[in-house]
């Protein structure tokens, strides 16, 4: 059954006794990533090809960073799909705004310390927007989809993840977006430790290096 | 109602009329070329001051209209260069305390998206604007046009600019990298930049340049390097039209006029069923008339400045300004 259809991807959500073995249980998500006209052949396999075989790969190392992430149960290259553990929650884009102010801050925090954890672990997300994050029953906070991130443990690198945080809070929860994004910091500094405002202050370094960026812009430290 | 509007963010100054209900009476320009190198805001702002006289003239000719029948100003307050801006700003200051009339500032990249959706009447578009100036994907949510993608250094226009000077194409690069990558063949890979919903043009523009010095086919790189960086622009576009559910899909800007890239973002728009729009060469491009448009909309709503407010804002973002025309 589709279960959503992405900009990259189609999310198909299927039994698990239909695509893995007949004698599982449950449900899995199978991510496949469909070819796209518009660009030519040689950027879409390449693109496609790269992405899910890195994709596989972060959602592994996250899980040992201390990230939520779906289990990987097979990954095929030839056919571009990734068949993962389904994860049942909500969006975190269509609870932030509802939540109460406490409840939000507590919910950032634990957002921040888990960008903070990709980061020590030298991974960055590449896409982190609200979307991409599921609250489950129990509290936790699953990272649902890398398919734009990457290994790199530079200053740059984590400071435009950050930053790219931030542009997603003001595109889509433009109403809470300051205390939020306040609240995503105070947790990625607690559990990044020693270096976290060398990250912060890059993320202020590229919002004044971007093109779009008023003079009157705050800091954050 | 007439509202007479100015243009003057970087290369291009125009005067514009255009009445209460959307009719055109007027768009004249002129454009400064530069006679090496890209732009130098001080001498295209010479330009402007030197060329603001004409360009009047002839739109209240064309427009058949009296400077006297000139109901109020608007002018684009931002973003742009500087000393241009700050040049078409005194001629509109300097008209509007004239006349006696009241004067607006508008935003440049609302003002593309707002005469998109007047010549073509699309209602609620996911705007891809691109310029050499500007590269943006904009849609309207919750009383502002907000940015769901946007180039973090230099514009896809400047990338294909400074890489045809490089390489030593005439100004302006863009159209000749586009007819030379029409012979194009083979791909040569280059950089392919999205960093979530934005882009980054500046390291695969020196790619594209150190391949050339290398030695690679130029055909074969203008090919490539238009493959590469419109298949960014049109998969972050994509993103937006995905998340926002809109069903209109919109092209403008300078790099609007490129062919590869309005076949590229039509396939994508009907992948999605969406309908596609590309307003028609004079509107794509910066003009007066986008600026008069924008005016009037805001003036109907309530919306204007006293002369002293009408400060230029260089980086003046699109998410920053309130659209009471709009409702949702």
């Amino acid at each position: 059954m589709l279960m959503k259809k992405g900009a990259e991807a189609n999310l198909y959500l299927e039994p698990f006794a239909r695509v893995l073995h007949r004698a599982g249980e449950g449900k899995v998500v199978v991510k496949h990533r469909i070819a796209k006209r518009y660009r030519i052949l040689e950027i879409d396999k390449q693109l496609r090809e790269s992405r899910t075989t890195l994709e596989s790969k972060l959602f592994a190392d996250a899980k040992r960073a201390g990230v939520p992430t779906p289990l990987v149960y097979e990954v095929d290259r030839a056919g571009m799909r990734i068949v993962m553990e389904f994860i049942d929650g909500r969006q975190v884009k269509l609870v932030l705004d509802k939540l109460r102010p406490k409840a939000r801050r507590k919910l950032c925090e634990l957002i921040g310390r888990q960008v903070a954890r990709l980061h020590r672990a030298g991974i960055v997300h590449g896409d982190l927007t609200t979307s991409n994050m599921i609250l489950t029953r129990e509290g936790k906070v699953y990272f649902v989809d890398f398919g734009l991130g990457e290994y790199n443990p530079s200053l740059e690198a984590r400071g435009v993840d950050l930053h790219l945080l931030r542009r997603a809070l003001q595109s889509i929860h433009f109403r809470v977006t300051d205390e939020a994004y306040r609240a995503i910091l105070s947790g990625y500094k607690r559990e990044f430790g020693g270096g976290a405002n060398e990250v912060i202050e890059r993320v202020e370094e590229i919002e004044r290096r971007g093109r779009y960026v008023p003079k009157e812009e705050r800091t954050w430290r | 109602m007439l509202c007479l509007g100015i243009e003057g963010t970087a290369h291009t100054f125009g005067v514009g009329i255009v009445d209460s209900r959307g009719k055109v009476l007027a768009n004249a320009l002129k454009t400064y070329v530069p006679a090496k190198g890209g732009i130098h805001p001080r001498e295209a702002a010479q330009f402007h001051a030197a060329n603001a006289r004409v360009v009047l003239d002839e739109a209240l000719k064309v427009a058949s209209v009296s400077i006297e029948d000139i109901d109020f100003l608007a002018f684009s307050a931002g973003p742009g260069l500087g000393p241009c801006l700050r040049t078409a700003a005194t001629a509109a200051r300097a008209l509007a305390s004239w006349l006696d009339v009241p004067i607006i500032s508008v935003n440049h990249c609302i003002a593309h998206v707002e005469i998109g959706r007047l010549t073509e009447r699309a209602k609620d578009p996911v705007t891809l604007y691109v310029s050499g100036g500007n590269t943006q994907v904009i849609a309207f949510d919750a009383g502002r046009y907000r940015v769901f993608g946007e180039t973090l250094d230099i514009p896809v226009g400047n990338c294909l600019d400074v890489f045809g000077r490089e390489v030593g194409l005439p100004y302006p690069g863009g159209p000749t990298v586009e007819r030379l990558a029409r012979e194009g063949k083979r791909y040569i890979p280059l950089p392919y930049v999205v960093k979530g919903m934005d882009l980054s043009f500046s390291g695969l523009m020196t790619d594209a340049v150190r391949k050339h010095r290398a030695g690679a086919d130029l055909h074969d790189l203008c090919y490539s390097l238009q493959e590469t960086a419109f298949a960014a622009l049109v998969e972050v576009t994509e993103r937006a039209v995905a998340h926002t559910e809109k069903k209109e899909v919109m092209l403008t800007g300078g790099v609007a006029a490129n062919q590869r890239l309005r076949e590229m973002l039509k396939l994508m728009a009907n992948e999605h069923k969406a309908k596609f729009f590309v307003p028609p060469r004079e509107y794509c491009q910066d003009c007066g008339a986008m600026i008069a448009w924008t005016g009037i909309l805001a003036y109907k709503h309530g919306v204007g400045q006293k002369l002293r407010e009408t400060g230029v804002k260089q980086r003046w973002r699109t998410d920053q300004v309130d659209i009471p025309w709009r409702t949702g």
